[in-house]
């Protein structure tokens, strides 16, 4: 009788990959909604580009690598880079360079580094970082949450908009922008940014209009139930033991400890913590892109070192950078700090402890 | 340390244990076979028992094929302290010993004694200890040794080594733990042995002497832990405490961090932090040992997962092939998608390659998985770094630089990560949500590792074994050097005194050819009685053989001293080789000199003329062509011949045959088969010298040819005599191999030719 | 103007080549000599299969600028080693010296043995044993298994004999596993 040969172990806990993968998109769903509440079906239509490129450029770029093309696609990994890097792109962003965005996350930072578990960054952030850096005017024109906007957009208006440029009534995705005061609407992040150059106080910049309709006068409507709504994701996440609670919550606290420090020195010219965290892709990088197993530090330490670090790095970039937001910078940096951060943060081994205190012990 | 044993014995008083990082859960699935109690196995036809069944050596075998056994009867034995024995499992026959395929996840075969049993199951003479409290450690240790007992957690380490407590151990840890999910063995032999597990407790604790004794019992037995709370309560220095449940709570180093909250040192054993640690089993087969005097020859084991309609424990004799096992509890093929069996449990047990492998001391359960009970399909995907390994894992390891490091091949730096602290247990894999075999991997490098280790040691062996001889080979040549340059000067010294020493020199060979002629005499008589002195002595042979390899050996080496002098002796002057030799030779010459007088004295007429005529010729001629190695021989014929001249002595006084036969006789009883040797080769040269002479000097020697040719016919004819004989037999192989080499040579000559044909 | 500035970047240039010379004398890592690194990445077989008698020669040819690909019984791994030792490109190895093959060692047939001794004079690491006339036979734990006795045999009776994979030689490649036909799932 023949008997079938395996190394142990011979079980296995029914939990695989692109069950992860389906979780985190699960996760997603409260965020992406909050975003279509406030900002339109634009996040939507950019998602299905983003998602259609992603799953394409990857097909096409096994195929050339000779793998096995299920396989790669079944665990959702592509997906996962696709959506998140859509809902960090502004709603309205030109078909052509959410596209360009996707086909870069894939098969430049991913596959070019040899797929899956290789990449040295996270791609949709270095993707974000790529399009900003090359269409700076683009990525920013942020539109305004709907009930501060002059114009809503609906689903044929966003396709429109995206695709040609125009939306059915023939505005252009500039006069999109204008808020319901006339005055072009910025993210919150850029607004405070502009006005603190032009020498208004932090308190007078967030007395404007964007901040009149929030939870709290220091953060932004809109903006901020699409943080609270990514928070809760991730914190289901964290309770299913996808991600481990390190890396978000260092983040956030790097974020509050550097942001307070700094408005301690200076509240006039220094946003709060709860600025910080509210605005912007704060909570969203803290529980679903920092947390990208693949390009994020793995050893406990090292995690928590990881996220104080982002947290320290997106207000330094935010406050005294030329951007408005740092997440996407911040992670690509830190990502490149990773096998260092993991070298020097391995765990003590069983045993090693008495081991390295008894050669101190002998003469 | 940061607890003293008070605070830790407070805390397990209190049931606050400790606890080790990472750990997984998996479904214990231990209900399966621990309803039942433990069965008994019918006789298999036949019990397969490798030699080795622990970590060590193995013992060199002490049967042999076609042996009658009894049960319980000693098979292997080694004086190695690591090797423990294995035991005849039942009375018997042993029908082969051969490899075989053994429980060892490669499948590759090992030296495995075959026993087919007659039914009868009769045990051999048991030596129990009595009174073992009043016995000596090392009797009991010896005992438990005897009884071939290595761990039988799973590692096998043998336990006399483990036992043998260098150290002042504090706590005496009882491992009933049985961590792996399905495996029941323990569970079960501490609910119904609970009583012969105290007893082995006790011994191992008049062994060992510990503070305190931990009984470990994992919080889902808890009618186990009733059990020996139960048989331990009337000893107030043993603990019985529950566990949490945990995999892998049951590794040595995991329990301890668990009981004491103390780690082992790496390299070091529990020993070291005052901990020793016994499984069960080992407890129960201690009891046996020294109470009853049993060797280890049965254990518990468990057949389960749904592929058997019965799963179950049995009390199965080391060496029962698997089939028995599974046709026991009914194993229903067709519920598996491919047939499977794995030995140990679903984390650390290895599949079998075939179901003919027998149960080993090791063996604690046997699990055939149903179609979709374990998720064996192992559908590799890449590693996302998502580090549930890293939580998982016991030791603190980080599995995913692990495993990108061996799969890549650098080792080296796997093992900056910690390689060989890895426990096996397999928790990384299990939680692994890529399902990469991160175990496997790590065994492989491991191995390589290993591998690599050995070969490096290696190549450093043959480095300094070829330095020393490269060393060895130029002193040699230094020396020679040395010594031609010795010569040399010798040489110039003895042309001056060549006037001189050229007669002495003349006188010498005469002496010698004397010498000669009378071994041949001497040969003759010794020739009949060689045959009859040599066959009744076979055992002689071999002591023979080896003097006679040593003889010539020296004669070789002589030889080849005496060689490379030769040449330039030869060349150069007819005055003999070296100083030394020659004195010798003088002596010899005149050791002889005063026999041969002694003889002409008795007999004046005959003999002297006979040999003197053709001799005073010839070593005049031989002295100028015979090169030193000849003289040399002549030099043991000379030897062999005084011997030999007394007899011709008394002979020629006309004194009958037999005295001398006596003699002849006496001799060759008294130094026999190694003076036999020499006699003969004493004859042969001689015989040849003698042929030589005859040749030279044609007419004179006739006696002595005719003489030479007698001593041929004897020889010859006592060579076909002992045709069987071990000479014979070496002969006729120098023969076959000068034929061989004749032909080799033949070959290589046609080979070159067509070669330089072709070209 | 120009020259001027060609000489402040010379005795820039000068300087710096002074202090980087000398930092090279004074900062000298002293490290074992380039033959002994090559010598321990090679496998002591003394096979002379390279065309070296034995290894140490050929670690000195390589130090001095010989092909790295010569070495069978080292194989694919040790000319990888090398390759990074000398700063050079790996390269196959060289098929004119033998091929890459499974370690072997020599085993003598000791009835046909005629104990000529001329295999033991052979034998680069001294590791057969017997006398002139009494049979010879092979320590196997010393034996590199470099082929250079089975020549010189006069009656050949030496064999190379494959070791084969033993429990303790297993590499966790169930290839190897000798049952045959098994289906092996595990990636190896």
């Amino acid at each position: 009788m023949k008997l079938v040969l395996s190394s142990s172990p011979h079980q296995h806990v029914r939990r695989t990959t692109d069950q992860v993968m389906r979780l985190v998109l699960y996760a997603m769903v409260p965020g992406v909604l909050a975003q279509l509440y406030f900002f339109g079906w634009g996040v939507i239509v950019q998602m299905l580009i983003a998602l259609i490129t992603a799953v394409l450029t990857e097909a096409a770029i096994v195929t050339l690598r000779k793998r096995d093309i299920m396989q790669a696609l079944q665990d959702y990994s592509a997906v996962v880079t696709a959506l998140l890097l859509a809902v960090s792109l502004p709603p309205l962003l030109p078909w052509w360079i959410t596209m360009t965005g996707s086909f870069f996350a894939i098969a430049i930072v991913k596959q070019l580094y040899g797929g899956l578990g290789f990449n040295l960054f996270n791609p949709a952030m270095a993707a974000y970082v790529m399009l900003l850096i090359s269409f700076p005017a683009a990525m920013s024109s942020w539109i305004p949450p709907a009930e501060l906007a002059s114009h809503a957009v609906g689903l044929s208006d966003a396709l429109s908009v995206i695709f040609t440029g125009f939306n059915s009534a023939g505005y252009d995705l500039n006069q999109l922008r204008f808020g319901v005061d006339g005055v072009t609407m910025a993210t919150p992040l850029d607004f405070v940014k502009t006005q603190l150059g032009q020498g208004y106080t932090y308190s007078e910049a967030i007395g404007q209009a964007q901040f009149t309709d929030s939870l709290w006068s220091s953060a932004s409507a809109g903006w901020t139930g699409v943080a609270l709504a990514y928070a809760l994701g991730g914190i289901v996440l964290i309770q299913q033991r996808i991600i481990s609670w390190h890396i978000p919550l260092s983040l956030i606290a790097g974020v509050a400890v550097t942001a307070t420090f700094l408005s301690m020195l200076n509240s006039d010219l220094y946003g709060s913590a709860l600025f910080h965290w509210f605005n912007g892709a704060v909570m969203i990088g803290a529980f679903f892109i920092a947390t990208d197993p693949v390009s994020a530090s793995t050893t406990p330490k090292g995690r928590l070192i990881f996220g104080a670090a982002i947290g320290f790095w997106t207000v330094i970039i935010r406050t005294f950078g030329g951007y408005p937001d740092a997440i996407a910078f911040s992670v690509v940096i830190m990502n490149m700090a990773v096998p260092l951060i993991d070298y020097y943060t391995q765990p003590t081994v069983y045993g090693a402890k008495r081991a390295v205190k008894q050669t101190e012990g002998e003469p | 340390m940061p607890y003293d044993f008070d605070q830790i014995v407070e805390r397990i008083d209190q049931q606050k244990l400790w606890t080790f990082p990472g750990g997984v859960h998996p479904d214990g699935r231990k209900h399966l076979s621990n309803q039942t109690a433990i069965d008994t196995l019918p006789l298999p036809e036949q019990l397969l028992i490798p030699l080795k069944q622990h970590i060590g050596t193995a013992g060199s075998c002490l049967v042999t094929t076609g042996d009658s056994v009894l049960k319980g009867q000693v098979l292997t034995s080694s004086p190695n302290p690591f090797a423990v024995p294995v035991h005849a499992p039942t009375s018997g026959k042993v029908s082969a010993i051969e490899e075989r395929t053994t429980a060892h996840p490669s499948g590759l075969a090992e030296l495995c004694i075959v026993i087919e049993p007659d039914g009868n199951d009769t045990w051999a003479e048991l030596a129990p200890i009595e009174n073992y409290q009043q016995q000596d450690k090392a009797v009991l240790l010896a005992a438990i040794c005897e009884a071939g007992i290595a761990g039988m957690g799973g590692a096998g380490f043998p336990t006399h080594i483990k036992s043998t407590a260098r150290k002042p151990v504090e706590f005496l840890i009882i491992n009933g733990i049985e961590c792996e999910p399905y495996i029941t063995a323990d569970d079960r032999l501490m609910r119904e042995y609970g009583w012969q597990i105290r007893q082995g407790i006790d011994i191992l604790m008049h062994l060992i002497g510990p503070k305190v004794v931990v009984v470990a019992i994992e919080d889902n037995k808890p009618e186990a832990f009733k059990a020996m709370q139960k048989v331990c309560e009337d000893c107030a220095a043993i603990r019985v405490v529950q566990i949490p449940t945990k995999y892998p709570a049951g590794g040595e180093k995991q329990l301890i961090q668990v009981i004491t909250g103390r780690e082992v040192p790496r390299q070091g054993l529990p020993a070291d932090v005052g901990v020793m640690m016994f499984n069960v089993g080992t407890c129960y087969a201690i009891a046996d040992a020294i109470l009853y005097g049993k060797p280890l020859i049965q254990r518990v084991v468990t057949i389960t997962g749904e592929a058997v309609l019965k799963p179950q424990n049995v009390w199965a004799l080391i060496g029962t092939p698997v089939q028995t096992l599974l046709n026991k509890a009914q194993y229903q093929i067709k519920k598996q998608k491919v047939p499977t069996v794995i030995m140990g449990g679903p984390m650390m047990g290895f599949t079998l390659p075939s179901v003919n492998v027998p149960v080993v001391k090791i063996t604690n359960c046997l699990l055939v998985p149903a179609k979709k009970e374990l998720n064996l399909n192992q559908r590799e995907l890449a590693c996302i770094r998502c580090s549930a390994c890293a939580d998982a894992c016991p030791v603190s390891l980080l599995p995913q630089q692990m495993y990108w490091h061996s799969k890549a091949g650098e080792l080296d730096k796997a093992q900056e990560y910690n390689l060989f602290d890895c426990i096996e247990c397999g928790a990384c894999a299990y939680v692994c949500p890529s399902e990469i075999p991160l175990v496997h991997y790590y065994r492989k490098a491991k191995s390589q590792i290993r591998i690599q280790r050995d070969e490096k040691e290696k190549a450093e062996k043959s480095r300094q074994r070829f330095e020393a001889r490269k060393a060895r080979l130029e002193k040699e040549q230094q020396e020679r050097e040395a010594k031609h340059k010795q010569a040399a000067a010798a040489r110039k010294q003895a042309t001056q005194n060549t006037a001189s020493a050229a007669g002495d020199a003349a006188k010498d060979k005469v002496a010698a050819a004397l010498a000669r002629a009378k071994a041949k005499k001497a040969s003759q008589a010794e020739a009949t009685v060689a045959p009859a002195a040599e066959a009744p002595v076979p055992e002689n042979d071999n002591k023979a053989k080896v003097a006679a390899a040593i003889a010539r050996a020296k004669a070789k080496k002589a030889q080849q001293e005496a060689a490379s002098e030769a040449a330039e002796t030869a060349e150069s002057t007819s005055s003999p080789a070296d100083a030394e030799s020659e004195r010798k030779a003088k002596v010899a010459a005149a050791v002889a000199r005063a026999k041969a007088k002694k003889a002409a004295a008795v007999q004046p007429a005959e003999s002297p003329a006979t040999n003197a005529s053709p001799s005073d010729h010839a070593p005049a001629e031989a002295s100028s062509e015979m090169s030193a190695e000849e003289q040399r021989k002549a030099k043991i014929a000379a030897a062999v011949a005084r011997a030999k001249a007394k007899k011709q002595a008394t002979e020629t006084t006309a004194t009958p045959a037999q005295p001398a036969d006596d003699e002849a006789q006496t001799a060759t009883e008294d130094d026999s088969p190694e003076a036999q040797r020499k006699a003969k080769i004493a004859a042969a040269v001689a015989r040849a010298k003698a042929k030589k002479q005859a040749a030279e000097s044609a007419a004179p020697a006739e006696q002595t040819d005719s003489e030479a040719e007698q001593a041929d016919d004897k020889t010859v004819a006592s060579n076909t005599q002992e045709d069987d004989s071990p000479e014979a037999q070496r002969k006729a192989k120098i023969a076959a191999a000068v034929a061989r080499a004749k032909a080799k040579k033949a070959q290589r000559e046609a080979q070159q030719n067509s070669a330089e044909d072709n070209e | 103007m120009l020259i001027s500035s060609l000489i402040a970047l010379g005795l820039l240039a000068l300087l710096f080549g002074l202090a980087l010379g000398y930092a090279a004398i004074r900062f000298k890592v002293e490290s074992d000599p380039l033959v002994d690194q090559v010598d321990a990445l090679l496998p002591q077989t003394q096979c002379g299969q390279c065309g070296y008698p034995g290894c140490r020669p050929y670690a000195e040819a390589i130090a001095n600028g010989d092909d790295i690909n010569k070495c069978p019984p080292g194989g694919e791994s040790t000319i990888k080693d090398l390759a990074e030792l000398m700063g050079v490109e790996a390269k196959p190895l060289d098929a004119a010296h033998g091929e890459d093959a499974a370690p072997k060692v020599a085993y003598i047939r000791e009835d046909e043995c005629i104990g000529c001794t001329k295999c033991i004079q052979a034998c680069p690491v001294d590791a057969i044993v017997g006398a002139a006339k009494q049979m010879h036979t092979v320590i196997t734990d010393a034996c590199t298994g470099c082929d250079l006795c089975v020549e010189p045999c006069p009656v050949d009776c030496i064999d190379m004999v494959t070791i084969n994979p033993t429990t303790a030689s297993w590499q966790w490649d169930f290839n190897q596993t000798p049952v045959g036909d098994i289906p092996v799932k595990v990636v190896s």
